[in-house]
């Protein structure tokens, strides 16, 4: 492989950009592999990174219905935290963000990823409290977090609505190790990764169903591109998950529901980081390019649709005009919407299912982007030894019969509101 | 959106709370409680599910809907659904 540096770039410009070679390999899928993995989006991608780089795991296919990265992966709004309270997700998340911190010099890529910190705004005592609480959880846990003031807030970002009548800034919980990463080139990097290990990337294969032996186990998969075996078959279609999990005759505690964003056109440099609204559900950052990137609450109804409705639109910019209202003189350059999968407690599943064989990593919420490494390192280290990893033994399958929820949110058995 | 609520007529889909698949029933025993709180079909496809006209009549009602497309083909009072 060609190792991205300095010196390959100088080397490029000198030849006139007429040499370079694609990133990473579209293969055919041949009959069999030890691993296939039904999901070439973020997740599939780093889990055959990681299966390959971390456990010498090679003879695997990643299996995509369309070309990779054109899923939620495409469609995310680029922010990465780990700014959770409860246990099971603390690590987990705090996990991802140290692997994000070496991602582009562990792939050699240019992830863009960038630190520009995440500041959680709150508007009453109840709601400091709250989040002093989950401030503390965190440092608890050697993640970065710091408890603003309003003045402290304001320093960062003086045109917010500081003089709200009815949700008044009080401060924020700021972390500044948060930021944003270039969504498709962490998909590219990750395929690049894989690829240039031995990993066939497939894409426009389809799968329609399992090939299972006398007694249940999985033994390969049908496809729009013929059938492949393997012992091991990982899926990460989040958003598609109960469609996959159906052709094995399982029923998961997930929804699927849309969720939209929306860009602005490009503006000079304001926002230094991302800011999110405590009172409604509201986040924005700028791109690199300058434009506002935000959104805002799930439309609420299952969809496998890939688009929302008006009145998510109209609350969406209701909430960005009550904390930030110079953003009324910008104008929307596009929204799309993404497919969640919405868990019964809003935290993902990376697990074994009943099914010998099938191994599932879901449920991501709409918080999936932030996870991919993480997500992929785990699942990769399932995959390869059948046992969890330490960051992520909470996230059973089963935790939802035993009793063991995750609910950050303490919404309860009801995905739409999580 | 709109929803064609039994009661108002058509209406913006804003005046409804969305509350899920309608599919599951609370089963007598402690039997399926598992399944009838935590799983479902979840499907990309046709669904009946209850929604709340919370700004309208108030009255729980059964929709039918594509979720592939948002296309609605009905709704009723979930009331006339025998258990």
């Amino acid at each position: 492989m060609t190792r991205f540096s300095i010196f390959s770039l100088a080397r490029n410009a000198l030849s006139g950009h007429r040499h370079w070679r694609p990133t990473w390999r579209d293969a055919a899928p041949r009959d069999a592999y030890d691993i296939l993995i039904i999901g070439g989006g973020g997740h599939g991608l780093a889990t055959a990174y990681y299966l390959a780089k971390v456990h010498g795991i090679t003879n695997i296919a990643v299996l995509e219905k369309g070309w990779i990265g054109g899923g939620n992966a495409g469609r995310n709004t680029t922010i990465i935290r780990s700014n959770y309270g409860l246990a099971g997700n603390t690590a987990f998340y705090e996990w991802s963000m140290t692997l994000w911190e070496g991602l582009e010099q562990d792939f050699n890529y240019n992830a863009m990823v960038s630190q520009r910190g995440v500041l959680n705004l709150f508007h009453s005592d109840g709601q400091r409290d709250a989040f002093a609480r989950r401030g503390n959880a965190m440092r608890l846990h050697g993640v970065d977090a710091e408890l603003l003031d309003r003045d402290g807030v304001r320093q960062l970002a003086p045109y917010l609505n500081f003089g709200h009548a009815r949700f008044p800034i009080q401060g924020g919980l700021l972390q500044p190790r948060g930021g944003t990463a270039r969504h498709d080139a962490v998909v590219w990097g990750y395929a690049r990764g894989a690829s240039d290990r031995g990993v066939d990337i497939v894409q426009n294969c389809e799968v329609t169903g399992f090939l299972r032996d006398a007694g249940g186990a999985i033994t390969g998969v049908e496809t729009t591109r013929g059938r492949i075996l393997a012992n091991k078959v990982g899926v990460a279609v989040a958003g598609n998950s109960s469609r996959v999990a159906a052709m094995a005759d399982l029923r998961l505690p997930i929804e699927s529901h849309v969720l939209q964003a929306f860009v602005s056109e490009a503006l000079k440099p304001v926002i230094p980081g991302v800011i999110t609204f405590g009172a409604g559900h509201f986040y924005i950052s700028q791109s690199d390019k300058g434009g506002l990137v935000f959104g805002g609450d799930i439309d609420g109804y299952n969809s496998y649709a890939s688009r929302g409705n008006l009145p998510t639109v109209e609350d969406v910019c209701e909430g960005g005009m009550a904390i930030m209202p110079m953003i009324g003189r910008a104008r929307l350059l596009r929204s799309w919407g993404g497919l969640c999968d919405m868990t019964m407690d809003g935290s993902p599943i990376i697990d074994r299912t009943p099914v010998e064989g099938l191994y599932l990593n879901a449920g991501w919420c709409y918080g999936g982007f932030k996870a991919t490494p993480a997500s992929g390192w785990c699942f990769a280290h399932l995959l390869a030894t059948d046992r969890p990893h330490e960051t992520a033994t909470a996230y059973r399958l089963d935790r939802f019969a035993t009793g063991h929820p995750i609910d950050e949110k303490g919404q309860g058995a009801q995905p739409n509101l999580h | 959106m709109r929803i064609p609520c039994p009661f108002c007529g058509d209406r913006d889909a804003h005046e409804f709370v969305h509350r899920g698949d309608a599919g599951p029933t609370r089963p007598a025993g402690e039997d399926g409680f598992f399944d009838y709180v935590y799983l479902r079909d979840n499907p990309a496809g046709p669904i009946a599910e209850h929604w709340y006209h919370a700004q309208g009549c108030r009255n729980w009602i059964i929709v039918t809907r594509d979720t592939r497309t948002h296309e609605i083909s009905g709704a009723r009072y979930a009331r006339d659904t025998t258990p």
